[in-house]
């Protein structure tokens, strides 16, 4: 179980909640299970089973690349942030 | 009525006070721990010349300034005027304070220069400069050395749009000497929901112009060069390598590859920031001193089409004036060298949620550009690395 971010521009496929508490003892896990519970986000954040290269995912304040990837280890009081690359600046 | 002259006064602070000459100076000066040196001498003598790293507080101000350089009581410190007089007096009143190890210099910088030591003439700020900058120059952290640093500071920013208004206002503002604006484009009306350097007059004019007026009015200190160009592979490493800063507030993924590279392959720091709708991004990279890149961070672009822009997505309009901020903020920091920069953090502002979060960003050991051994040795084409398809377009020439 862990606490999932949602970025404010896929809040519109979690019915507008930034904080999501989703069960799963790893990032591919929760993942999974968030999908299950919200699939219009499926589509914005994976691609053939995988998380979006430059969508970055936190484990609290650590990127799971840096971790073990997908396989990264969350506990209850753990947070996964989602957060994609953004462009802007004009 | 009994009176003591100044004498007598003099004779009395000799006392307590020992001094020491100027050979003794020189040579606790090149100790490897320094003793602290401050010349109390007034600005007009200061001006004509000091001892290198001599911290100046003029006499008057002594008392009032002292703990800001020195706050253990046990510090060495040595006090050095003109003759070496009014040091006698003011270490006198150091050891008032508490102060434990505290000498003067005896015959004072006078007495430094006859013997043919070094000194070094200080650069110092306009009476006008210094009453506009006084806010900063009363903070010890930055004083006239640093508005002196931010003075010489040339700062490139890449965009003069949503991030790059607020940024060059207040980096304007604060005095930064040079700054740069890369940026093609002309003045919109949906630009003025956000972009505050540009004013409903400006538009249809080009963007380096309109912020050039701005800031000519708000500060004749600041020299703006405006490059009108589109940032590209061929012009990046010319355009950036005449600053000592780069800002990123452009709106594309290839040029903030583009930039990212470019900076590397300098050894220039670079102040990275995104905005998109509710949400803002900023961190710093500085590789020249073992900082990730933002390909560490990002290692892939999305492809195409895939994140929206600002023009397709929307932005608030105050977002980039609190992104475009703390941007400027941490290159004043850098400028000065004040503070821990945001390296190898990268903070993440939600409007929405009012919160702040910092993430780590490590250095990726395998980095195309920034590792030990790279692949990416020069600048690339960042329109095929982005996967966008070729336009050819007409290049406005530079101006300013």
């Amino acid at each position: 179980m862990a606490t999932v971010r949602i970025p404010s521009p896929l809040r519109k496929y979690t019915d507008g909640q930034a904080k999501i508490t989703i069960p799963g003892a790893t990032v591919a896990e929760v993942m999974t299970n968030l999908i299950t519970a919200y699939p219009g986000i499926e589509s914005r954040i994976m691609d053939d089973g995988q998380i979006k290269r430059f969508i970055n995912v936190f484990v609290n304040e650590d990127e799971i690349r840096t971790l073990n990837g997908a396989e990264s280890t969350v506990s209850d009081s753990d947070e996964i942030s989602i957060v994609p690359a953004m462009a802007g600046g004009k | 009525m009994s009176y003591i002259s100044v004498i007598d006064l003099l004779d009395n602070a000799r006392q307590s006070v020992r001094e020491i000459s100027v050979q003794q100076l020189r040579h606790a000066l090149s100790d490897e721990n320094p003793l602290l040196l401050v010349d109390i001498r007034e600005l007009d003598e200061w001006q004509q010349g000091t001892v290198s790293g001599a911290v100046f507080i003029p006499r008057g101000n002594l008392e009032f300034n002292i703990e800001d350089e020195a706050f253990d009581r046990d510090t060495p410190i040595a006090l050095m005027c003109a003759g070496g007089v009014r040091s006698i007096f003011a270490a006198k009143s150091l050891q008032d304070m508490g102060y434990t190890n505290v000498v003067s210099v005896a015959g004072g910088f006078d007495a430094w220069k006859n013997a043919g030591y070094p000194f070094e003439t200080p650069q110092t700020l306009s009476a006008e400069r210094r009453a506009r900058y006084a806010r900063h120059i009363i903070m010890p952290e930055v004083g006239e050395a640093g508005q002196i640093k931010l003075l010489n500071a040339k700062v490139l920013l890449i965009g003069a749009g949503g991030l790059g208004s607020p940024a060059a206002i207040y980096l304007a503002a604060a005095g930064v000497g040079t700054i740069g604006l890369v940026d093609f484009d002309v003045v919109d009306t949906s630009n003025l929901q956000r972009q505050i350097i540009h004013r409903l007059d400006a538009v249809g004019t080009p963007k380096v112009q309109s912020a050039a007026e701005t800031i000519a009015r708000l500060n004749p200190d600041v020299r703006v060069i405006g490059h009108q160009v589109q940032l590209t592979s061929q012009n990046a490493l010319d355009i950036i390598c005449d600053y000592d800063i780069v800002l990123n507030g452009s709106d594309n993924f290839p040029t903030r590859y583009l930039v990212n590279d470019a900076c590397v392959l300098l050894g220039k720091p670079l102040v990275d920031a995104s905005i998109f709708r509710f949400d803002g991004s900023v961190t710093v990279y500085d590789t020249a001193h073992g900082s990730p890149c933002y390909r560490c961070q990002y290692p892939d672009p999305p492809p195409p089409g895939e994140v929206p822009s600002c023009a397709e997505g929307g932005v608030l309009g105050v977002l980039p004036g609190i992104i475009g901020s703390l941007q400027a903020v941490e290159a004043i920091k850098l400028i000065v060298g004040i503070g821990s920069p945001l390296i190898g953090r990268s903070l993440q502002y939600d409007a929405l949620e009012a919160e702040f979060r910092e993430f780590r960003v490590r250095k990726n050991p395998h980095c195309p550009v920034c590792s030990d051994h790279p692949t990416v040795t020069e600048l690339i084409d960042y329109q095929e690395f982005c996967g966008i398809p070729h336009i050819e377009t007409e290049m406005p020439q530079p101006i300013g």
